[in-house]
């Protein structure tokens, strides 16, 4: 019988499908339980693991069960969910986990050898202090060989390439000390390194862990946000039925039937049917283009109104979606160039580490102290002033303010834009989706009565389409609740939503004229409402542009819209603009800017502004950007306001300047113990307390960044 | 400094432990989720024992 079970389980467990969903109303220890339990009632679900720090749930389902059904499953629990697609973020976490590892073992091997050496430094003598010296090499040296390889690593490939990083001092020191400090133990002498090297080790490991952390980090809550985008289309066959086919099997003259909500996957000619388009990611134009057969429509656009067939004239890498893609490689190509401000600092701090030492040595070596002494005092000078501080000032800093940072909704996705944010001198805008939310807003709700909105809201959440969608959003923030005695809800796409309701027809649907402004009717019975929607500025928006120009941060628009819809945003905000920029535009603009000195923050969302987010210093995006777009920026923002753009930059400078005054307190260390390592004053205990000392004042200097951003 | 001899090795194989049952946590992935773990404490169990385990 248990066999039998376990072989069934077995089975299952192997045909299981895993889906991940992103659930971002959970709250609650009973948000947990309800999630975890509501799914595993349903039939086909193996397992349901949420996880709370990255509001995420993972279900192990069988493969009938599809993503569809359990997302609606999810949404009847009463949260609104999206299916994760494959994270194309995901760079595996191992080098974190690695470097952990590597941390921990610093860390044993560090308490271990200082409870030896305490007892030296108390008085041990004779043996007993050889036998913790041999003690002490043999929990070192294996820790050594462990924990110091990614720094080991790291130094072996920027000498390969004749070049020095802040590793090549680092493991200088290491390795000399070790070697050191092994002579001193075999020979019976007096000091031996062996704590400082592996404090070393732990202290500098510390920093790298917190700079990986900070960027799994982002790239987790990130990669939460990439929608699974419509990567292929219902195809008409020659028998006039149809069938989905996937993206990159679409070829040239197939004739696609695209329904109202979807996503157009190749680009195309209408055949059949007039529906508006919202083309605002791809061109920046907010209204909707009305399109009838004959007209071309482009791949990456929405059909917002009415089921159209479009037979497709390019498809795959040939579709304009593609170009951008290519664009957007060739300007992000500057990245790279771009270095670290620790590495700038280590140019000069290991040359001069370096020959400090090595006068030292000479020094002591002319005034005839015998080479043995003559290395002992050119090591402590290596071991004083490795970059124990300088290592920790860096991803401390950056790995507190970017916590900061994401409390308020900003997500950055690693030190080094938290470095170039803080140099930005110049902000560029884009319109769509940026300055305005990008999606319609109702505009007349008010005009409604209460029983209206409750059944537009009850209409509006059964279809996916954009238009119902943004109702639904609006009316559920106005805490409208739905109505449960509508009955006979049915959708017809590109028609709208209709039910009954109190023995009245209901519905919520096109308006009966095609109209240039996205509207929508509604109507109970015989009562006709028309709500008008509209996009409107995010906001903050005015507040965003004051913070930065106080800054000194001048900004403009620069959007792909046309002049009468930039105009007014332009009027409002007071800046100035440039209307009709195709995506070549915008690259050509931003790069001018740079020419002319201006490190350009770029703000914008869509497909069309990725290549400037590449081209740009350094980019934002929000959170309701095309995944292109929030994977070309160096941040992403998730709030509806815009302020947090201009708080990411302010806390970017708070941070740099709190980096520069842990430079300044490490170099201050080094000039009052440098000349104690030099005079051949610094014992193994001094240099042990220095260390430390150094690195809690830097932690603690960090640790003021917390509340930065508010 | 007879005592020596006894205490640590039972110092390191105590701090040995420690790390080997940090590396056993890690791998099974125990710091995944650290602030759903703070609200799991809250869930109450009713009814957990699943259908599977009556059966056998």
């Amino acid at each position: 019988m248990t066999a039998a079970l376990a072989s069934r389980d077995l089975d299952v467990a192997m045909l299981c499908e895993d889906s991940r969903f992103v659930v971002p109303g959970m709250r609650c220890a009973g948000c947990i339980s309800k999630i975890e339990r509501g799914l595993a009632e349903i039939p086909g679900v193996v397992t349901a693991r949420v996880n709370f720090s990255t509001k995420q749930v993972a279900v192990s389902h069988e493969p009938e069960l599809g993503g569809d059904a359990l997302l609606s499953a999810i949404e009847k629990l009463g949260f609104e969910a999206q299916l994760l697609a494959d994270n194309p973020l995901a760079e595996d976490r191992g080098d974190t986990e690695r470097l952990l590892r590597a941390l921990a073992v610093a860390g044993f091997g560090m308490m271990n050898i200082m409870l030896l050496s305490v007892s030296v430094w108390s008085g041990a003598i004779g043996v007993t202090k050889d036998l913790f010296h041999w003690l002490s090499a043999l929990i070192a040296v294996p820790v050594i060989a462990y924990s110091g390889r990614p720094f080991f690593a790291s130094a072996a490939m920027a000498l390969r390439y004749m070049r020095t990083n802040m590793d090549v001092p680092i493991s200088i020191g290491i390795l000399l000390a070790t070697g050191l400090s092994l002579y001193e133990t075999a020979t019976g002498g007096a000091h031996a390194y062996f704590d400082g090297a592996v404090m070393l080790i732990f202290f500098l490991l510390t920093g790298r862990v917190l700079d990986g952390m900070m960027k799994d980090r982002a790239r987790e809550g990130i990669s939460a946000l990439l929608k699974k985008t419509a990567t292929g289309a219902m195809i008409v066959q020659d028998d006039g039925t149809t069938r989905w086919t996937k993206a990159e099997d679409i070829l040239p003259d197939m004739i696609m039937h695209v329904a109202a909500g979807e996503n157009l996957a190749a680009d195309g000619i209408v055949m059949k049917g007039r529906s508006g388009f919202d083309i605002s990611m791809l061109t920046g134009e907010s209204d909707p283009q009305m399109r009838g057969e004959g007209d071309s429509v482009l791949a990456g656009t929405l059909n917002l109104t009415g089921p159209v067939n479009v037979r497709v004239t390019a498809a795959g890498q040939d579709t304009s979606i593609s170009d951008i893609a290519r664009l957007m490689d060739e300007a992000g190509q500057h990245r790279s160039f771009y270095i670290r401000v620790s590495d700038r600092a280590s140019r000069y701090y290991a040359p001069a580490v370096h020959s400090l030492a090595l006068l030292s040595f000479i020094g002591w070596m002319i005034a005839g102290a015998g080479w043995h002494q003559s290395l002992l005092i050119a090591v402590a000078v290596l071991i004083i002033t490795c970059p124990c501080a300088l290592g920790l000032a860096v991803p401390a800093a950056q790995v507190v303010a970017s916590g900061a940072l994401m409390r308020q909704g900003v997500m950055v996705k690693d030190g080094s834009a938290l470095e170039r944010l803080a140099q930005a001198d110049r902000v560029v805008f884009d319109k769509t989706g940026t300055l305005t939310m990008g999606a319609a807003l109702p505009e007349n709700l008010d005009s409604l009565s209460p029983v209206q909105k409750a059944v537009a809201l009850t209409l509006a959440q059964s279809s996916r389409h954009p238009v119902s969608q943004a109702l639904r959003k609006a009316l559920v923030q106005e805490e409208i609740m739905p109505l449960s005695e509508i009955e006979d809800i049915s959708e017809v796409p590109g028609e709208g939503v209709n039910g009954v309701w109190q023995g009245k027809s209901v519905r919520l649907g096109r308006a009966e004229k095609a109209m240039q402004q996205i509207t929508t009717e509604l109507t109970i019975g015989d009562d006709l409402q028309i709500i008008y929607l509209n996009d409107e500025l995010r906001p903050d928006a005015r507040l965003a542009v004051d913070l930065f120009s106080k800054m000194g941060l001048s900004a403009s628009i620069l959007s792909g819209d046309k002049l009468e819809a930039v105009a007014p945003v332009a009027r409002k905000l007071g800046i100035t603009a440039q209307a009709s920029a195709c995506p070549e535009d915008k690259v050509e603009a931003i790069t001018r800017l740079t020419q002319s000195g201006c490190n350009v923050l770029m703000v914008g969302d869509g497909l069309n502004d990725g290549p400037a987010l590449a081209a740009a210093y350094v980019s934002i995006a929000p959170g309701s950007a095309s995944d292109v777009g929030q994977q070309a920026a160096d941040a992403v923002f998730t709030s509806d306001s815009l302020l947090p753009t201009a708080i990411a930059v302010k806390v970017a400078r708070k941070t740099m300047q709190n980096v520069r005054q842990n430079f300044a307190l490490a170099i201050g260390y080094n000039i009052l113990a440098v000349p104690l390592a030099i005079a051949g004053m610094v014992t193994p205990l001094i240099a042990a307390i220095a260390m430390s000392m150094s690195s809690l004042i830097v932690v603690g200097n960090a640790l003021r960044l917390r509340g930065a951003a508010k | 400094m007879s005592g020596l001899a006894i205490l640590i090795p039972v110092a390191l194989f105590m701090g040995l432990c420690g790390l080997a049952f940090f590396f056993w946590a890690m791998h099974n992935d125990q710091f995944e989720d650290l602030e759903g773990a703070a609200h799991r404490v809250l869930i109450d169990d009713e009814a957990e024992t699943s259908p599977d385990d009556e059966a056998i």
